[in-house]
């Protein structure tokens, strides 16, 4: 909410009566990113609504950080945001799963050599 | 969303008795994953029952978290000392977060904010029956922290596990903050309790009316509840109604002897065999009748609601045309740079 919005009422007897479905604005929907503190990468902790990018941070910082959660945010609109689909998985994820040679533990090493 | 896969073409070219068995299959291996322990995240298959199951269930507990702050907003003006106030703001503000975080798992599920919001106010959503009782005195604010956040952690401290991702992850942030929420109502009980005469009884009687609504929180005893099972088997909820409630009478009856009140249960007695506090009969046809509608603040509690959407109204369409105004200024000056 703009912090200034008071200034910019209208009269209460201006406002016209309004039915809550003409009403509706489905403001953007943004996913939020919390960097927790340096050093850390932004990680997904929410969403929220908010009508642009200016006001989903100042929504994030009151909804998601409000213990010292975070040093930094990121709102990104959820329409922007580009999933693969569960439907896929084992067409992406499969071709890792018999290759363990790319996992250190797969190589014996003789007790003799302490640290590698 | 179609599966590229399995166009509708395709599929209503098969009978129907071909594609029932598609959906058994499916159903089947939903099951077996969930009750491995997996979690679902919001673009896996799901039977539309445990998407509505969930839908209902999160929006119900995002409205309670929205309408909880009824109850507590009006004891702010009033706390009795600038620090109370403080944590007072501070407590009413994190169920506002709850709410939110809430509506946000609730949406992954693909229905819009709006909507749920909607249904909240023309009554046709519930929310937990508890905030339609009225906040008497400052003791209240102790009562409610110290028993109805008490009863909301019990029962939602299991959630942290339901099997549904953005539910389960909401519910790890609640608990976190929902602690300290329980802590400070004790306290503020504690000190009243160890007070004047008068600080005493009002304790005891904020006590005396909190007590039969926050067992009552944990809903119908297990013989009459009867989306339990389901829910139970989907791993979205983890022990039944009664376990819950004794769970919580067995934690708070020593809480309450420790500060020197009384639980109003002249039947409540400790069963030293199974080693639990056995209580006395609930008044299952008052819950009823407050969620029904007919409890002592019902229709103030959602007039409140309606009221605050209204008057916010005028709020979001400056919020909306004050982004349209900046969006129109960022492009002029993208164009004059061009």
């Amino acid at each position: 909410m703009p912090r200034n919005a008071q200034h910019a009422r209208p009269h209460p007897t201006q406002q016209p009566p309004k039915s809550k479905d003409v009403e509706k604005q489905h403001w953007p929907l943004w996913e939020i990113f919390i960097r927790s503190r340096q050093g850390l990468s932004h990680r997904h902790v929410g969403s929220l609504h908010a009508a642009d990018a200016e006001m989903a941070i100042e929504n994030a910082r009151d909804v998601y950080t409000r213990r010292q959660e975070g040093v930094s945010i990121w709102a990104v609109p959820a329409s922007e945001i580009t999933a693969s689909s569960p439907d896929e998985k084992d067409v992406l994820f499969d071709p890792a799963d018999d290759k363990v040679y790319r996992h250190p533990t797969f190589y014996d090493l003789p007790d003799e050599v302490k640290n590698m | 969303m179609e599966n590229p896969l399995c166009p509708s073409s395709v599929l209503s070219a098969f009978p129907d008795v071909f594609l029932k068995r598609m959906e058994m299959d499916l159903l089947q291996r939903f099951e077996a994953y969930v009750a491995s322990e997996k979690k679902i995240e919001p673009k896996d298959w799901m039977p539309d029952a445990y998407r509505k199951t969930l839908i209902r269930q999160i929006s119900q507990h995002a409205h309670s978290e929205i309408v909880g702050m009824l109850p507590e907003g009006n004891w702010i003006s009033r706390a009795p000392s600038l620090k109370r106030k403080a944590i007072l703001m501070a407590k009413v503000q994190d169920e506002a977060g709850h709410g939110l975080y809430l509506y946000s798992a609730c949406e992954t599920l693909g229905v819009q904010r709006d909507d749920t919001i909607a249904d909240l106010h023309s009554g046709k959503a519930k929310y937990s029956s508890i905030f339609n009782y009225p906040t008497l005195t400052w003791a209240d604010m102790g009562a409610v922290g110290w028993l109805v956040d008490g009863a909301a952690i019990m029962n939602q401290v299991p959630l942290c596990k339901c099997s549904y991702g953005p539910y389960a992850r909401a519910m790890v942030r609640v608990c976190k903050e929902e602690s300290f929420h329980q802590r400070q109502g004790f306290q503020i009980m504690m000190t009243l309790a160890q007070g004047t005469e008068d600080q005493k009884a009002m304790a005891q009687d904020a006590l005396n009316r909190w007590w039969w609504p926050s067992i009552m929180m944990f809903g119908p005893p297990d013989d009459n509840s009867p989306n339990s099972a389901q829910s139970m088997a989907w791993n979205i909820k983890r022990f039944s109604n009664d376990e819950l409630r004794q769970k919580f009478i067995d934690l708070t009856v020593p809480q309450a002897e420790l500060i020197g009140l009384t639980i109003p249960d002249a039947d409540l007695k400790w069963n030293e065999e199974t080693g639990h506090y056995e209580h006395g009969p609930i008044d299952w046809a008052e819950f009823n009748r407050v969620i029904a509608g007919h409890g002592p603040c019902n229709k103030e509690r959602l007039a409140a609601r309606n009221k605050a959407w209204d008057d916010g109204a005028w709020v979001r369409e400056a919020a909306g045309a004050h982004a349209e105004k900046r969006a129109a200024r960022k492009a002029a000056s993208n164009t004059a740079a061009a």
